[in-house]
């Protein structure tokens, strides 16, 4: 639609698409170099740098402090108890990891579709990936009680000769976790190699080059050493499209292979990987605005980005949309009683709100003015609905978790939830641990892949006309 | 001896002419993935894509196998009567690890084909290559070991080519 709307000689269009640019105009190989090395060799550090990492570090503590006291007191600090025995840990765990799968879709399924687009936003987006895992790994982690037996959860030989049953999607989920992990940060880091090379060579101190130069491996560019390294990159992505599909389906089989109403659903796996793909768009909308901003990157990050990204949310969104109504109907459909009671009582119970505030968050807000081009590409807008996708997710988890759990089948077991201060504070936390790593990261590593953008220059298309001062060839 | 070349596609030129004139021992650098030019110096067949099969299918009997393994003789559990070998669930960690070992192939693969980690190398050496080859320019390497080398001749040939600069590295 709304190409209407902005003039044709607009500068951010590009008139052969009548799309916006990828990159603005005027950039070489030199200048992109520059510009991303240059933010981290600097030998200066800004101060606003410095006032959000003693604000992310300040609000880090509080996870110490509440993990600390758990691991002293045991998990009865939690507001964890019958009937609702799965708390903020899975919640927020569900959407960490949820958070984290915008990354892996960005730098492995668009590299697969060929969407060049994607090489500005890919490194950063990846590096939240990791960063969401670290903050989702730690909540099953100490939720298990006895966190310093949790190697038990591998097939480990052991002297009790005790082993894992290999029938619970909870066990599931240890392997899908640690796969997803481990496959990011492989990714992630070979997609680092080369840019260590030129941080290596552009280094000013000793101790720079360095670090660079272990980090790099001595990367030299040979073309033999890049085609490899690019079917690496292939088959990466290849392997990462499956694995991050799975990695929400299994996490929704912790859900959907119980026999509690408002759980035992076959939507949830489809609609478990949109809302994480959802949330995580959201999340890179959060980190990319005010980043762009700050380091000036908006000829690189460009409005074609936030117009492109705004549209994966609307995609998404609709698709989270329409399993919310799949569950209502089904819930009439099924005829019965139970899982009817469950969806009047999350709409209607005592929690209410909770299910409405999702519904607002998700829905009635974002799916309905994302339409709108000249809104997609305001960021002031485009930040507050990231925010707000992302509050109206963690209900989504919270309405998941809670409302199907607390008043189930005996009515003389029902229960309610309260999460306690300690509750809060492990979340809270987590999202000071997620603003110190991502700052450290945008500090110490080249935000943006240098290579790939290089790759999407005009000075880069190879042409076969010969210069005329050359004899080459004989 | 290294030529340095401005522009991508000088770079695709000159490396195609050498191979044409019968140069084998030679190598591009470049700052991004040129894949012409790897053509041009007749390279396309890579083994990643093979490691990576092979980790694969390593891995996914690695695990069906541990899993069958555990399951119906190491700790066989009786949950409602339900058959020890319950192949379906296993699936989902046998997947993982097919994607796991499949992945980490490809990564440590392709590293170990490149002959990386090796922090030094003698290219290193030359003035213009640090500042160059991982930035903006263009690399064309004629190595020594190539019978068709010598000295003055390969610099003239090079130089014919209408590169920056030649520059002979130690080696």
């Amino acid at each position: 639609m709304a190409t209407k709307d902005i003039k044709p000689e607009d500068p951010r269009i590009d008139p052969k698409t009548g799309e916006f640019r990828v990159l603005a105009p005027g950039f070489t190989f030199k200048t992109v170099t520059a510009k991303i090395a240059d933010i981290v060799l600097t030998p200066t550090t800004s101060l606003g740098w410095f006032a959000l990492f003693s604000v992310g570090g300040a609000v880090a503590t509080l996870v110490i402090v509440a993990v600390t006291w758990l691991f002293l007191k045991g998990t009865g600090i939690w507001a964890v108890s019958q009937p609702v025995g799965w708390g903020f840990a899975i919640i927020n765990f569900v959407w960490w990891i949820g958070i984290g799968h915008a990354g892996t879709l960005i730098s492995a399924i668009l590299l697969l579709f060929k969407q060049q687009w994607r090489n500005s936003i890919n490194r950063f987006a990846e590096a939240m990936t990791i960063f969401a895992v670290v903050c989702a790994g730690l909540f099953p982690l100490i939720h298990v009680g006895r966190p310093w037996l949790a190697y038990w959860l591998f097939p480990l030989p052991n002297t009790m000769n005790v082993w894992p049953q290999f029938r619970s999607p909870l066990l599931w989920d240890v392997f899908a976790v640690s796969t997803y992990a481990t496959i990011s940060i492989v990714f992630w880091y070979v997609g680092l190699i080369p840019d260590f090379g030129t941080m290596r060579d552009r280094a000013k101190t000793k101790f720079a080059a360095y670090i660079y130069g272990l980090l790099s491996l001595g990367w030299r560019g040979s073309v033999r050493h890049w085609v490899r390294y690019e079917t690496a990159s292939l088959l990466l992505a290849g392997l990462a499209t499956p694995l991050v599909l799975s990695v929400h389906t299994v996490i929704s089989f912790d859900f959907a292979v119980a026999v509690i109403p408002g759980w035992h659903t076959t939507i949830f796996p489809p609609y478990f990987v949109a809302g994480a793909v959802y949330s995580g768009f959201a999340m890179v909308l959060t980190l990319a605005i005010p980043l762009r901003k700050f380091y000036k990157l908006e000829g690189l990050v460009t409005d074609r980005h936030m117009d492109n990204m705004g549209k994966v949310m609307l995609t998404t969104g609709l698709i989270v949309a329409y399993g919310y109504g799949m569950e209502v109907f089904m819930a009439w459909y099924s005829a019965s009683h139970w899982e009817f009671f469950m969806m009047w009582n999350r709409m209607f119970g005592p929690m209410g709100w909770s299910y409405w505030m999702l519904i607002a968050c998700n829905i009635a807000i974002p799916l309905t003015t994302l339409w709108v081009r000249k809104w997609r590409t305001n960021m002031t807008f485009m930040f507050v609905m990231s925010l707000i996708v992302n509050t109206g997710m963690w209900f989504e988890r919270f309405v998941i978790v809670v409302t199907s759990l607390y008043r189930d089948f005996l009515p003389s077991s029902w229960g309610t939830y309260r999460a306690t201060k300690w509750d809060y504070m492990t979340y809270f936390g987590t999202m000071g641990l997620f603003t110190a790593l991502f700052l450290l990261f945008v500090r110490f590593l080249p935000m943006i892949p240098m290579n790939e953008i290089k790759m999407m220059l005009p000075s880069a298309k190879i042409t076969a006309k010969a210069k005329p001062a050359v004899g080459a060839g004989d | 001896m290294i030529a340095e070349f401005e522009t991508p596609s000088d770079l695709v030129r000159a490396a195609q002419a050498a191979y044409n004139d019968g140069w084998r021992r030679m190598d591009c650098y470049t700052p991004y993935p040129v894949e012409e030019a790897a053509e041009a110096i007749g390279f396309h067949k890579d083994r990643v894509s093979l490691l990576t099969l092979t980790g694969g299918l390593m891995g996914l009997c690695a695990m069906f196998s541990l899993e069958t393994w555990i399951s119906t003789l190491a700790y066989p559990l009786n949950i409602g009567g339900r058959p020890t070998y319950s192949w379906p669930a296993f699936i989902v960690p046998a997947y993982e690890w097919t994607i796991l070992f499949a992945g980490l192939s490809a990564a440590f693969g392709m590293i170990a084909l490149n002959g990386l980690p090796s922090l030094y190398h003698p290219l290193f050496n030359a003035p213009n290559f640090r500042t160059g080859a991982t930035d903006d320019k263009f690399f064309l390497c004629l190595e020594a070991l190539d019978p068709k080398y010598d000295a003055s001749g390969t610099r003239a040939y090079l130089e014919s080519m209408g590169p920056n600069s030649v520059v002979e590295v130690e080696y």
